[in-house]
């Protein structure tokens, strides 16, 4: 039973440079649980990501969420479904208009899924901040006057409005100096352990999906080439890549392990 | 520094400010200062300026003050110039959003379309809608909006096609936004700035469109404009050239203050995007 089932995922983006982004990419995902995707850049993680999101159509191979076919949503039902399948960017700026409000953004997620009555949205918004570490009265402040570690939090908070089962973190944590990245990892492990949501989180950097992820997928050129306990890969690479991720990152293997999935 | 003292730098935005509150103010006040329909007739027949001190600047060929005249063309021409450029760009900046928010089929059609305004000069097309549908104030608005919105519209199409690969534009999806109200209130608005840039030019054109459309007699016959009083003053051109002149002072004042109104703006866009 797996909340997302992806199987013989293929994407060859249209141009001169005809390049296989994703080649016959399988990958499953249990309630609650973490999957770090691995690769070096240009390796097809956000392509994958994307076509998760829905965002990139894969040219072939199937996607079930929840138990349905989630390819095959279109229009309102596809919009509608979007409330459980929600994701992280990797550039806190970039992820919001420029013209929004900390408030306005997160309550636009609200309001197209007519959550709460139109009154209380406000007192939701307060909430949801309060539950990523920010306070009530970042509402009214204009999304380009607070930091890029406070923005990540709004774009986790926009995420959690929803009430998601999963959420894709593409590079969430990559765009943020050393110790926000620390807080914001522990924030997910937190949000995680709170309301079971499953991650995949994707990163080129082994030390950081080590940090939050059960297990881990190692992607390169397109297609996954290992995939297992996170421990078991740091301790014994399969592939290639994953000797060479392991090795880019020396005192990975002191790192506490992260916590197992509630069942 | 906030917008207005940044644009208050600018000595050409500030002489295009002056030029268009002084032309405004003769607009609005028009009325007040010369009650009444400016066509009625109001003393001797072509009268000097300065030659009778209740008509300063003569009388044309049917005994009409200049000055009233002059005034409420202003109205007009400010009017018309202001209307069709909005119209031009609000239907332009949507059609471009559309086209290229929406991509594919609607893309290929909408561009068709607008190759297709191009392809005929503005002041024909204007020439021929007013023609066929008849001359009113409305109808010349629409008919030179017809010749100047698809500047607007390639412009604004060129925007959102490099703002809908942004982050947010996905981010708007991911939480399942209409891609109506996306393109709408997500992508237009910053796709609107450098298109309102091209304000100035488009009034400016708007304004000369209609002078001309007056002077071929196709204005709207109850209102008094610059381009009606040009072609009135062109039968009596060799003995009361002053006739001709003093309106087309005023659509250069015109046209000269929009012109640098808009260059102010620019000017003032354009330093606080050098501040960062
Ligand atoms: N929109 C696109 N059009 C064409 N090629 C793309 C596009 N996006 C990504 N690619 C190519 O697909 C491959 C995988 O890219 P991506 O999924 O972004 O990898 P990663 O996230 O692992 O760095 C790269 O070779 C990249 O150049
Ligand atoms: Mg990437």
């Amino acid at each position: 039973m797996s909340l997302l089932e992806v199987s013989n995922l293929c994407k060859t983006y249209p141009g001169k440079r005809r390049v296989m982004a994703l080649d016959d990419v399988s990958i499953t995902l249990k309630r609650g649980e973490t999957l770090g995707l691995v690769g070096p850049s240009g390796s097809g993680k956000s392509t994958l990501a994307r076509a998760i999101m829905r965002l990139v159509e894969p040219d072939t191979g199937s996607i079930r969420f929840e138990d349905g076919d989630w390819l095959a949503l279109r229009g309102r039902a596809l919009r509608q479904a979007r409330a459980r399948l929600q994701m992280v960017f990797q550039d806190p700026l970039g992820t919001f208009n420029p013209r929004a409000s900390v408030g306005g953004a997160i309550g636009d997620a609200l309001r197209i899924h007519n959550i709460g009555a139109r009154h209380d949205r406000a007192d939701r918004v307060a909430v949801l901040l309060e539950r990523v570490g920010l306070s009530a009265d970042h509402a009214r402040r204009p999304i380009t006057q607070i930091s890029g570690g406070q923005r990540q939090r709004v774009a986790i908070a926009r995420a959690l409005a929803t009430a998601p089962a999963l959420i894709v973190l593409d590079e969430a944590v990559s765009a943020l100096d050393v110790t926000v990245r620390a807080h914001i990892l522990d924030l997910l492990v937190n949000l995680q352990q709170q309301e079971g949501i499953a991650y995949l989180f994707v990163s080129h950097d082994l030390a950081v999906v080590r940090a939050v992820s059960h297990r881990t997928a190692i992607m390169e050129a397109g297609r996954i080439v290992e995939t297992g306990p996170i421990q078991n890969v740091i301790a014994a690479p399969a592939s290639a890549t994953g000797r060479a991720l392991v090795a880019a990152v020396p005192r990975l293997i002191t790192n506490p392990p992260a916590k197992e999935p509630a069942p | 520094m906030n917008f207005v003292a940044r644009f208050i730098r600018s000595p050409e935005g500030i002489a295009g400010l002056v030029l268009l509150s002084l032309l405004a103010a003769a607009a609005l006040l028009a009325p007040v200062f010369f009650p009444g329909d400016p066509l009625a007739i109001e003393g001797r027949p072509l009268l000097r300026p300065f030659e009778h001190p209740g008509l300063p600047l003569g009388t044309d060929r049917l005994g009409r003050d200049v000055m009233a005249e002059l005034f409420h063309g202003a109205r007009a021409s400010m009017i018309v110039g202001i209307s069709a450029a909005a119209v031009a760009i609000l239907v332009g900046a949507l059609v471009g959003t559309l086209a290229g928010f929406g991509g594919g089929l609607i893309d290929e059609a909408l561009m068709r379309v607008v190759e297709a305004f191009q392809i005929v000069p503005g002041f024909l097309l204007a020439l021929a809608f007013v023609s066929v549908v008849g001359p009113s104030l409305t109808v010349v608005v629409i008919a030179i909006a017809l010749g100047s919105w698809t500047g607007p519209a390639r412009l604004a199409r060129a925007e959102v096609l490099s703002i809908r690969e942004r982050d947010f534009v996905a981010a708007a999806r991911v939480i399942g936004m209409h891609p109506l109200e996306i393109a709408v209130k997500e992508v237009l608005p910053l796709a609107l700035p450098p298109v309102m840039a091209l304000t100035s030019v488009i009034v400016a054109g708007a304004v000369l469109t209609e002078a001309a459309l007056s002077f071929l007699g196709l204005g709207d016959p109850n209102i008094v404009t610059w381009g009606s009083m040009i072609a009135e003053g062109r039968n009596v051109l060799r003995s009361a050239a002053y006739l001709s002149i003093v309106p087309g002072l005023g659509l250069v004042a015109l046209v000269l203050g929009v012109y640098l109104f808009g260059e102010g703006l620019v000017e003032a866009l354009a330093r606080r995007e050098g501040q960062g």
